[in-house]
């Protein structure tokens, strides 16, 4: 952006007789040079949404055009079939949601902290050998989502890989793929408690019952949780990485000498300056994680008994499989407005902590987080009187 | 204490901590090491195996699936592959698209990127919110409004189809724009005064000065359309059209097996990973400092 007033004037000064004529052909190059963008992105991604909301809205089947005269206007049907809770796409719809629930409450922490563990490990000065480490790390982010699948449903087989390690802890371990039962009532079985109370067997919100809500990922679910950790983490720590580049030696150095402990450098200077990606890596991590298909796809097509069932996948298979186009395009409506809705939430919930937080550092006179140059003063100061005091 | 006390016994009181947390860090280096070095294990084990597995029989992988050195070398997996499965032309498939949408891509973002940073027309600010806008929408939530636009167009189940829509790419405009923001004006100028056009001195003179961000969008194009899956299962349904994230996916759901046929399947997926890995290692540097700039995807 800063070299548009620095063009502008000399485009215009330099043939000031013919200013309009330039003016106008610069503009023409700016649109043709911009229009293939444009026209592709208008025609594969404004266009199709606002064809995908007519379907949402109509009982088109999937033959012939969407706009032909056969298929007609049902409002908001589709929607109140999804979100209603009953029959069986009800259910359907209100099983992926809870799926991908858990798969989202389990997945952004994970990568978020494994990542960030990662890259403030990598990172380290003394370290050698740390590109190496770093190709290590970062090698299961550029394979497909269709190799690591397929490699996964070996690893986490009856006879695969994970199951053979677990033996040698003298552990079973469960046919990881095939084992619907849900990780929370594996834990409540542990404890004798396999029958659920009277009050949470009646269906509830989105037609599912509470104890199904509360069953947990099931074990299919948990070895795609694992899989997205492992896959996900190595691109996140890059991001951590470039930042924590971008923190200055000194300020790590000036909070040594005050004595703090690495623990406390980590927890009082480094994350408070890690915020800006923080929030970014969490952002990224919210809005892929409701995004679960190519897995889903290539791995279990949402079994065993629907327990790895998502929105994304619902949507696509009440469309291209059940026909039901215009329940497939509704599901994908809320899929989005789920996103949106929780990135906001996020984004204010992130900064109405940020806030208090400062103000509280600032006048303590320890390093406040945005200002580098402030906690190098201030350490520098402290350094200086307690030289003095001798 | 006060300052008339002698600096000596100051100075040996210094220096014991320090040797002692000398030591101290010497041994959390050590753990660091142990750590990092388990960890790195725990990231490219999985993938020693998967090669591992695809030299292997099938028994033989069901019974010792941790071994990295089969005992009985096997390439009947490959051969199954090449011989008995449309492999090679899923690979094809893949090649064409990616080869493309790779060269599109550049051209495409590298036009918009220039128009962005550089020409001053109506209407740019617009078009630079809606290219946000863009960014914003979720990949998976446009599967079946993808479908109905390639379906109306008449462009379904064809190269086209599943070409086209992939050539746009907001991300990429913004690793343009942001590049050729960075090179000085002052060299557009010069062409300027020599009588280039808009599109010359764009084609001739900034153009080849943007090869880093040129080889930046290559890179990540190529990753993109390679791994790509779910547009090309609403862009197509002919077998001759499938491409290796697809082929494959349906390999591993079961289209093609009888038993397990995990030797068969892992070698899919090694042989479709190859061409990523080798781009990753050559550019290794460069694609590391482009996803932590302007994050994959």
């Amino acid at each position: 952006m800063p070299s548009t007033p620095a063009a502008a004037p000399k485009a215009t000064g330099t043939t000031s007789p013919r200013r309009g004529n330039i003016r106008g052909r610069q503009g023409l190059a700016g649109w043709l040079f911009i229009a293939p963008v444009v026209v592709i992105l208008g025609l594969f991604l404004v266009v199709p949404v606002l064809m995908a909301a007519w379907v949402s809205m109509s009982d088109w089947t999937g033959r012939g055009s969407p706009f032909s005269g056969n298929v007609s206007f049902v409002g908001a049907e589709n929607y109140a079939g999804i979100l209603g809770g009953e029959g069986l796409i009800g259910r359907d719809f209100g099983t992926a949601i809870r799926n991908n629930l858990y798969y989202v409450l389990l997945v952004v922490p994970l990568q978020t902290a494994l990542s960030l563990f990662l890259a403030v490990m990598v990172n380290r000065q003394i370290l050698r050998g740390r590109g190496v480490f770093r190709t290590a790390f970062y090698f299961p982010s550029v394979t497909s989502s269709v190799a690591i699948t397929v490699l996964w449903l070996f690893l986490f087989s009856a006879t695969g890989v994970v199951n053979k390690v677990l033996s040698f802890f003298a552990i079973e371990g469960p046919n990881w793929f095939q084992d619907p039962r849900g990780v929370l009532y594996i834990l409540l079985g542990l404890v004798g408690l396999d029958q659920a109370p009277d009050a949470l067997q009646t269906p509830g919100f989105l037609g599912i019952t509470g104890w199904d809500w509360l069953a947990g990922p099931s074990v299919a679910m948990s070895a795609f949780i694992l899989m997205a950790v492992f896959t996900t983490s190595g691109t996140f720590m890059l991001l951590f990485i470039a930042a924590l580049q971008n923190i200055s030696g000194e300020v790590q150095e000036a909070a040594m000498m005050d004595g703090t402990t690495g623990w406390q450098r980590f927890w009082n200077v480094t994350l408070p300056m890690l915020r800006p990606t923080l929030f970014t890596v969490l952002t990224l991590g919210l809005i892929g994680t409701w995004q679960v298909f190519d897995q889903i796809y290539t791995g279990t097509q949402g079994g065993p008994a629907k327990t790895t069932l998502t929105p994304a996948y619902l949507s696509f298979n009440a469309a291209f499989v059940d026909q039901q186009w215009g329940v497939g395009a509704a599901i994908a409506f809320v899929l989005f407005a789920i996103i949106v809705v929780l990135t906001l939430l996020q984004r204010w919930a992130l900064q109405e902590r940020d806030v208090p937080r400062r103000r509280r550092m600032v006048p303590a006179g320890v390093s406040a987080g945005s200002s580098a140059a402030g906690a190098t003063g201030t350490a520098a100061r402290k350094n200086e009187e307690r030289g003095s005091s001798r | 204490m006060s300052t008339s006390t002698a600096p000596a016994p100051e100075q040996t009181r210094r220096r014991r901590p320090q040797s002692e947390g000398r030591r101290r860090a010497v041994r959390r280096a050590w753990l660091t090491y142990l750590l990092l070095i388990a960890l790195a294990i725990i990231y490219i084990f999985p993938f020693l195996v998967q090669v591992a597995t695809s030299f292997k029989t099938e028994p033989e992988a069901a019974q010792n699936p941790l071994g990295i050195i089969p005992q009985n070398w096997t390439v009947a997996a490959y051969i199954g592959l090449f011989a008995n499965s449309d492999f090679p032309q899923w690979g094809m498939n893949s090649f064409i698209v990616t080869l493309f949408v790779t060269l599109g891509r550049v051209f495409f973002n590298s036009l918009a990127g220039y128009a962005l940073a550089r020409i001053p027309f109506r209407g740019r600010g617009l078009v630079f919110a809606l290219l946000v806008a863009v960014m914003a929408v979720p990949g998976v939530v446009l599967l079946i409004p993808k479908f109905l636009v390639i379906n109306q167009l008449g462009i379904y189940d064809s190269y086209a189809g599943m070409i086209l829509p992939l050539l746009a790419d907001a991300a990429g405009v913004f690793i343009m724009k942001n590049f050729f923001e960075s090179i000085p004006a002052s060299v557009e100028e010069q062409a300027r005064i020599d009588g280039a056009g808009t599109f010359r001195t764009f084609w001739s003179v900034v153009l080849p000065m943007a090869r880093p961000a040129v080889m930046t969008i290559v890179i990540l194009s190529f990753q993109g359309s390679w791994n790509e899956l779910n547009h090309f299962i609403i862009s197509t349904q002919s077998p001759d059209l499938t491409t290796l994230t697809k082929g494959v996916a349906q390999l591993a759901s079961g289209a093609l097996s009888q038993g397990t046929q995990y030797p068969l399947k892992l070698a899919a997926a090694a042989l479709m990973t190859v061409p990523v890995a080798i781009v990753f290692f050559i550019f290794q540097k460069r694609i590391m400092n482009a996803s932590a700039g302007a994050v994959k995807e």
